[in-house]
């Protein structure tokens, strides 16, 4: 009996995928999110998205607050765009309850709203150009810009994270005296840190060679996912609630929609930079035709009991639609608190987009997703 | 007597240059992290280190007493040799690189006639030190970081070493006391602009620095082959990419501007020379720290893809370039006018390869006029 020696062949040889756990403390997680890549060599054939690191009960909690004491809980959900979703629950609280916020209460509002979004999309900027591989430098010039609107958002409301500001019926007290100018001041720092920003990743052939092409999302797709917000814009189409059902005070600005064309990383990336100029038309806008007078509709009473009913608000927040589901039974808690977060619809695409691709690129499609963990899992 | 005994033993000679360049790298090694740190730190409108020192001067100090005393840990499934030695395989090579490396024309340890042979081959050895990391870590961050230094390495040392046996063949010598000297009129960049270019993009990724900082990509494998080491020895592994980093940035300043010669000819006095030399590698090694902080990372395959089907046909170029003109005995300015027909045709290539999918940023009021589906 011989025994037979030979080397086996390439194809014989076994090779197994090995998974890589990436997070929930990774530097590219933004976040507590975790995903488990099975990996081919550097491919990722794989990709299993692990979420609820950060789960709160955010949406249980408010049924046992005051309708005043839920503000602060939205601002907990998106951290990154409070006045959005503080703006999302007032209103729908304004809704049921039939009351009507003044114009000037409004306008603030808007503002604030519009200038967190570029503080959120400036905070995209830094993360997403950190994970494309500058060392720092995009994430520094974002933060400059950033720091003047959570100045600017402390004079307001007193606090950098979590303002609390809104109320169903107005806002919590009147904005400082020299508001206008201040923020006027802002957006010319914007303007030109834009202009950085711009100059350093939009025309770089590094970030062009990595982000084009890269997890494209065909319209149809993107509809079908629920996608919304840049995510479903950097597809072509062209739906903003801001436009689609204005709410608030919207229908009173000029605004362009900006959409990409290819649905892939970059556009998510350009969607984004474009939305912050269209922010800063609209703050223009805003500040200019902003009334004096009250700040609070007429007849508040101290305990809000909005009628029995339900409500679904939703607005577009820098991630994409927020939305506040809200069931009253006369009482003066919710009877049932429902939200909607952007993020988590959006995450949800992120194993088609991503397998396929190479560890690093997963890594960037996860951050043009731009999930705020918080939202994800409330 | 005893000083005509020192500088008489060849031995006791060679004990005291080696043991001045062993004090001076960690010394160096402080200067340039303090250095590093403050110049990002500017080109990112913060102050960079401040605290420690005046201007923060003494931060390295402090930074180092810090990696000393702190614990040395390895993790229990290493492979404990593999793990404990990777960082001397790292170390170990390029410190003996320096040893071949003249800085003027007097502070040398010893000038060999094979020393740019002798420099190249020591500065590839320490690969091995990588992929001893990642093996020995256990850890898959580290083993895909060791898997990805292994590939960029080893491809950007073929045009490296290409681009440098450019210069070999205009100076027909390995030997870089001789090469400097042949400088003394045009430095070797005039001749060789491709090469120089080459030699800067591959001695980039020999560095692992951005772009091509792949295999230690902070958001994607935390660090890489090293993401397991603390203390002291993950300190060798900064150690061994900062004297790589002079160690290329002396290198440069020696084959392609011309070391301590300048263009002006004569006798350099030893001030100057020592100057020029300062000067030309503080040139280089802030180019590299520029580059660090401006440039975003370069995917693995584009990566391979940049080095094999563009730098590489080049560097090929390049060569062929320089047997013509020295075949034929054609005069030297020849040699410069191809290479720099070559280096547009390169930087051409470059920006259309980049720009492949055909797409170009759209400025801001095309987005405007484009109408989608309205839902």
């Amino acid at each position: 009996m011989t025994v037979e020696h030979r080397a086996p062949a390439e194809h014989e040889l076994d090779t197994i995928d090995i998974n890589i756990n990436v997070g929930p403390q990774h530097p590219a997680t933004h976040g507590v999110f975790r995903m488990v890549l099975t990996v081919d060599g550097e491919v990722v054939t794989d990709l299993d998205p692990v979420i609820g690191y950060m789960h709160r009960g955010n949406e249980k909690l408010p049924e046992n607050c005051d309708y005043r004491q839920a503000i602060g809980y939205h601002d907990r959900t998106d951290y990154l765009a409070q006045f959005s979703t503080e703006h999302c629950f007032v209103e729908a609280v304004e809704t049921l309850a039939g009351l009507t916020a003044p114009d000037r209460a409004e306008y603030i509002r808007v503002i604030l709203a519009e200038l967190n979004r570029i503080a959120s999309h400036l905070m995209f900027f830094g993360a997403f150009a950190t994970d494309v591989g500058v060392f720092g430098t995009a994430f520094m010039y974002a933060f400059r810009d950033r720091e003047t609107i959570q100045d600017l958002f402390e004079e307001v409301t007193g606090e950098r994270m979590m303002y609390n500001y809104f109320r169903p019926g107005g806002v919590a007290w009147d904005v400082p005296d020299d508001f206008s100018e201040r923020t006027k001041q802002v957006l010319a720092k914007i303007n030109s840190g834009l202009n950085d920003l711009d100059g350093l990743l939009m025309d770089n052939e590094i970030v062009l060679a990595r982000c084009r092409g890269l997890g494209s999302v065909s319209p149809e797709d993107a509809i079908n996912w629920g996608l919304s917000g840049p995510m479903l814009r950097a597809s072509g189409v062209q739906h903003d609630i801001r436009r689609a059902e204005p709410y608030s005070i919207y229908d009173r600005f000029e605004f362009d929609v900006p959409t990409g064309d290819q649905g892939d990383v970059f556009d998510r990336m350009y969607v984004r930079l474009e939305e912050m100029h269209q922010s800063v038309r609209i703050v223009e806008q805003a500040l200019a035709q902003m009334p004096e007078g009250p700040i609070m509709a007429e007849g508040m009473k101290r305990i809000l009991r909005p009628p029995a009913g339900e409500i679904y608000m939703r607005v577009e927040s820098p991630r994409g639609e927020y939305g506040v589901y809200i069931v009253s039974n006369g009482s003066d808690k919710p009877y049932r608190h429902k939200v909607r977060g952007a993020s988590f619809s959006n995450l949800s695409a992120l194993r088609a987009m991503s397998i396929g691709h190479y560890v690093a690129d997963v890594i960037i499609i996860l951050g043009s997703i731009d999930i705020v963990l918080c939202e994800v899992d409330r | 007597m005893i000083l005509g005994m020192i500088v008489g033993n060849v031995w006791l000679d060679a004990l005291i240059r080696l043991g001045g360049v062993a004090l001076l790298v960690p010394l160096y090694m402080i200067i340039i992290t303090w250095t590093e740190r403050k110049v990002i730190g500017r080109l990112q409108m913060r102050l960079g280190p401040m605290r420690v020192g005046p201007y923060g001067t003494l931060q390295g100090l402090a930074d180092t007493i810090k990696l000393l005393t702190k614990e040395d840990l390895r993790p229990t499934t290493a492979d404990r040799w593999v793990f404990e030695l990777a960082p001397f395989a790292i170390v170990v090579p390029v410190i003996m690189a320096l040893v071949a490396l003249p800085f003027t024309a007097d502070i040398l340890i010893r000038n060999l006639t094979l020393g740019l042979f002798y420099i190249v081959a020591l500065q590839g050895v320490s690969i091995v030190g990588f992929v001893m990391a990642g093996w020995g870590s256990d850890n898959k961050y580290a083993l895909i970081g060791a898997a990805r230094a292994a590939a960029q390495l080893i491809s950007y040392e073929v045009p490296f070493i290409l681009s440098i046996l450019a210069v070999a063949m205009v100076a027909s010598s390995l030997d870089i006391g001789v090469i400097v000297g042949m400088q003394g009129d045009t430095p070797l960049i005039a001749y060789l602009p491709l090469a120089f270019v080459i030699f800067v993009i591959a001695g980039l990724a020999e560095l692992y620095r951005q772009p091509f900082d792949i295999p230690v990509a902070e958001s994607e494998v935390v660090g890489g082959p090293f993401v397991e080491y603390s203390g002291i020895r993950w300190s060798m592994f900064q150690l061994g990419e900062f004297v790589s980093m002079v160690l290329i940035s002396i290198l440069g300043s020696l084959i392609f501007l011309g070391g301590w010669q300048w263009p002006v000819g004569g006798d350099v006095p030893v001030v100057v020379q020592i100057a020029l030399m300062a000067v030309k590698t503080s040139a280089f090694i802030l180019f590299f720290i520029w580059m660090r902080a401006s440039l975003p990372r370069l995917r693995i395959d584009q990566m391979m893809a940049y080095c094999w089907q563009l730098l590489l046909p080049f560097a090929f170029l390049q060569i062929i370039i320089n047997g013509l003109v020295l075949a034929y005995d054609w005069p030297h300015w020849t040699m410069t006018i191809m290479s720099l027909v070559a280096l547009g045709a390169f930087v051409y290539v470059t920006n259309r390869a980049a720009r492949q999918s055909g797409v170009t940023y759209q400025p801001s009021a095309a987005s405007a006029q484009r109408v989608g589906s309205v839902l």
